[in-house]
């Protein structure tokens, strides 16, 4: 089974990286963006076939290591 | 004049471990350092130094990985006993992800790395760390940082304020505080709110000597001995 793990910092709390990128494609004239943020991708491969528990096994690990939630929030899909 | 058992950890990727042992033997102390595999502090210890570098490379986010070394479940029942604890640098980085100080870090605002001789202003010296400055006194301190862009939400920050736990804030030589990377109220540094763990970005290890750009670390790491 193959999930994906996003990992994002929260609303509210300033993404300099995101700021960066923004101003840059500004400055090579893509004047449409109105914010950017970025994030991390985690992709993982496991080895269950219980969906529902995969879900909760990936909830675990995010909290615990892969997003920190003072700063982050994280969304989990399984892709296959 | 008491002699302490100063731990100092090393993880894969540590740097400043040596400059540790140099500094807190400057000052007398006995040093050991303690490998992170290690599941036991060595039994005398007086303080856990968690030194600075860039544990594991610094991938995921900057001591993410090296919170669950072996040896930081010693350091957090060490904590949790009323044990002394002080990260400098990544070591700060390391105890905000092992949830022993509050908050977090996050990548500079200006997204460089920043190295060089920083003055910082003691907010509160009514703690274990800081008891030989005085409160609102200057010191020169060298930073070296890409993530040291302190985070903390208004309710925790208003509670650490209330409780003193706010122990330095980067300014320039006028005492003005100085926004130098982007952290909330440009905090360089904090205490737990048992005031037993303490965290800073900056390098009082690396302040010991006026030959070198400033001995005002001797100042700081002084104040450990009173415990």
């Amino acid at each position: 089974m193959k999930a994906i793990v996003n990992v994002y910092l929260k609303e509210g709390v300033l993404d300099p990286q995101g700021k960066a990128v923004h101003h840059a494609l500004g400055s090579i004239g893509f004047d449409n963006v109105s914010d950017v943020r970025i994030g991390k991708q985690i992709i993982l491969e496991l080895n269950s076939t219980d969906k529902e528990k995969a879900k909760e096994e990936l909830d675990e690990m995010s909290q615990t290591l892969l997003a920190n939630t003072v700063i982050e929030d994280y969304d989990i899909e399984i892709v296959e | 004049m008491k002699i302490l058992n100063v731990s100092i950890l090393q993880f894969p990727g540590t740097n400043c471990d040596y400059d540790s042992v140099w500094a807190f033997e400057h000052l007398n102390h006995k040093t050991r350092l303690v490998w992170h595999k290690e599941e036991n502090l060595p039994q005398d210890t007086d303080l856990v130094v968690v030194a600075g570098g860039f544990s594991y490379g610094d991938y995921l986010r900057s001591g993410s990985i090296a919170r669950f070394s072996p040896i930081m479940k010693a350091v957090q029942e060490y904590a949790n006993s009323g044990g002394y604890v002080l990260g400098i640098c990544n070591g700060f980085q390391i105890l905000t992800e092992a949830g022993l100080l509050p908050g977090a870090l996050k990548r500079n605002k200006n997204l460089h790395f920043i190295s060089r001789i920083q003055e910082l202003k003691v907010v509160n010296s009514d703690n274990a760390f800081l008891n030989r400055c005085k409160k609102d006194e200057i010191l020169s301190i060298p930073i070296a940082h890409a993530d040291g862009n302190y985070f903390v939400d208004d309710e925790t920050l208003s509670d650490m304020r209330d409780n003193g736990q706010i122990l330095l804030q980067y300014c320039d030589s006028d005492a003005n505080v100085m926004d130098i990377n982007g952290s909330v109220e440009q905090i360089a540094g904090v205490c737990n709110a048992q005031k037993n763990v303490f965290g800073l970005m900056p390098h009082p290890e690396r302040a010991m000597q006026t030959l070198l750009g400033s001995s005002d670390g001797i100042k700081m790491l002084e104040g450990f001995r009173q415990i």
